[in-house]
């Protein structure tokens, strides 16, 4: 889930601050400048990890403040692809459901990669999976606050980077176009597939939902007794 | 800002929770010198990552732990992203592994799967009060069978 990058920058230190020691100094200004913010194709920066190498400091004409060439690593989030997480779902809307992990709320499950059958309940805003067992379906809600395990399959980085002047003048005529053009700089687009995850999280959820163990049978017949008139299907097992 | 090098090294959740507990405990000890106005960044990003990974197994594992881990794993021939999610998730069902380990049908045998199963719940400590509780059934399910 986290990785380690090297980067290297010149870091600034205003005057003010000499008196403090120097490697503190820059790993506050490091942490100032990346913590919590996505950099483009490399992804999440959680915090500093160490500082590699220092280079000399300079002072340049007109500015009292120091300039360090600083060679450091950091942490990062930014998971591998076909890598394995669990998050909590967010919220579902008709585009797929939305997972976040806390710190990252930037992750998607695109409709065709639920478990299939699935469909979009309106009224209740929340995606349902149809689960078929032999005895009848069984309806499986992705309820708001549900912990779900699901793939990484493709992660988008997108340059949020502000335009020049040129564009400027367009995007002055469409200024309602632009409050809605906040996109998310770092995308994850999910699966979840593969039927064995499904089981392992869903299946936990629906026990519970129906009942403690001890009273589970009864209770499962129960509904699998309202399934079938529901359905108006005649099966015999009741 | 230049990226040398973006996949340096692949962190364990374990070694970004110890780098975070630090750091916090730096902060706390060095008092309210600093403005907050620049930090607040660092402290929201701390504080959700630090929450996110207090719920995985990774607040009970240690240093030894992980290096006992990594030894035991060197027969079963796994690649370095599958040692990684095994540490990060530790699996306590051959339909995890499934999913983690790539092939694993091709590649491992039951026995092995078996046997990797029961590396990782040995090695790797879990939940103290789900393993008092699976005791506590696994008991109580052999009273009911007496």
């Amino acid at each position: 889930m986290f990785v380690l990058v090297e980067m290297t920058d010149t870091v600034r230190i205003p005057p003010w601050q000499f008196e403090r020691k120097l490697n503190e100094s820059i790993a506050e200004e490091l942490n100032k400048k990346l913590a919590n913010k996505v950099v483009y194709n490399v992804g999440l920066c959680i915090c500093l990890y160490d500082i590699t190498k220092l280079e000399d400091s300079y002072i340049f004409p007109g500015d009292g403040a120091s300039h360090t060439k600083v060679h450091f690593r950091y942490v990062v989030f930014h998971p591998f692809l076909d890598e394995i997480l669990i998050g909590q779902i967010k919220s579902c809307s008709q585009d797929g459901v939305h997972v976040s992990l806390g710190f990252f709320d930037d992750i998607v499950i695109p409709p065709e990669s639920l478990q299939q059958p699935a469909k979009f309940d309106e009224a209740e805003q929340v995606w349902v999976w149809e689960y078929e067992t032999e005895e009848g379906a069984h309806d499986l809600y992705m309820d708001i606050g549900e912990e779900i395990r699901f793939r990484v399959v493709d992660e988008t980085f997108v340059d949020t980077s502000p335009t020049g002047p040129s564009s400027a003048e367009a995007s002055t005529s469409n200024a309602a176009e632009e409050v809605q053009k906040k996109e998310a700089p770092y995308t994850l687009v999910v699966t979840m597939c593969i039927s064995s995850y499904g089981i392992v999280s869903v299946v936990v959820y629906s026990v519970s939902k129906i009942a403690p163990l001890s009273q589970g049978t009864d209770c499962f017949k129960l509904t699998m007794n309202q399934c079938h008139k529901m359905k108006g299907v005649e099966k015999g097992r009741n | 800002m230049e990226v040398k090098d973006a996949n340096a090294a692949l962190l364990s959740n374990f070694e970004v929770y110890q780098l975070l507990t630090d750091l916090k405990q730096q902060r706390k000890e060095s008092g309210k010198t600093k403005q907050s106005s620049g930090q607040q960044n660092l402290n929201t990003i701390m504080y959700e990552t630090l929450k996110y990974i207090s719920k995985t197994p990774c607040r009970y594992q240690s240093p030894e732990i992980v290096r006992e881990f990594l030894v035991a794993m060197k027969d079963h021939k796994l690649t370095k992203a599958e040692k990684l999610q095994l540490l990060n998730h530790r699996p306590v069902s051959a339909v995890e592994i499934q999913l983690m380990v790539e092939e694993s049908e091709e590649r491992l045998t039951e026995e092995q799967i078996e046997s990797l199963l029961q590396t990782v719940t040995n090695i790797l400590p879990g939940d103290p009060e789900e393993q008092q509780r699976d005791s506590a059934m696994a008991t109580e399910d052999k009273g009911d069978q007496a």
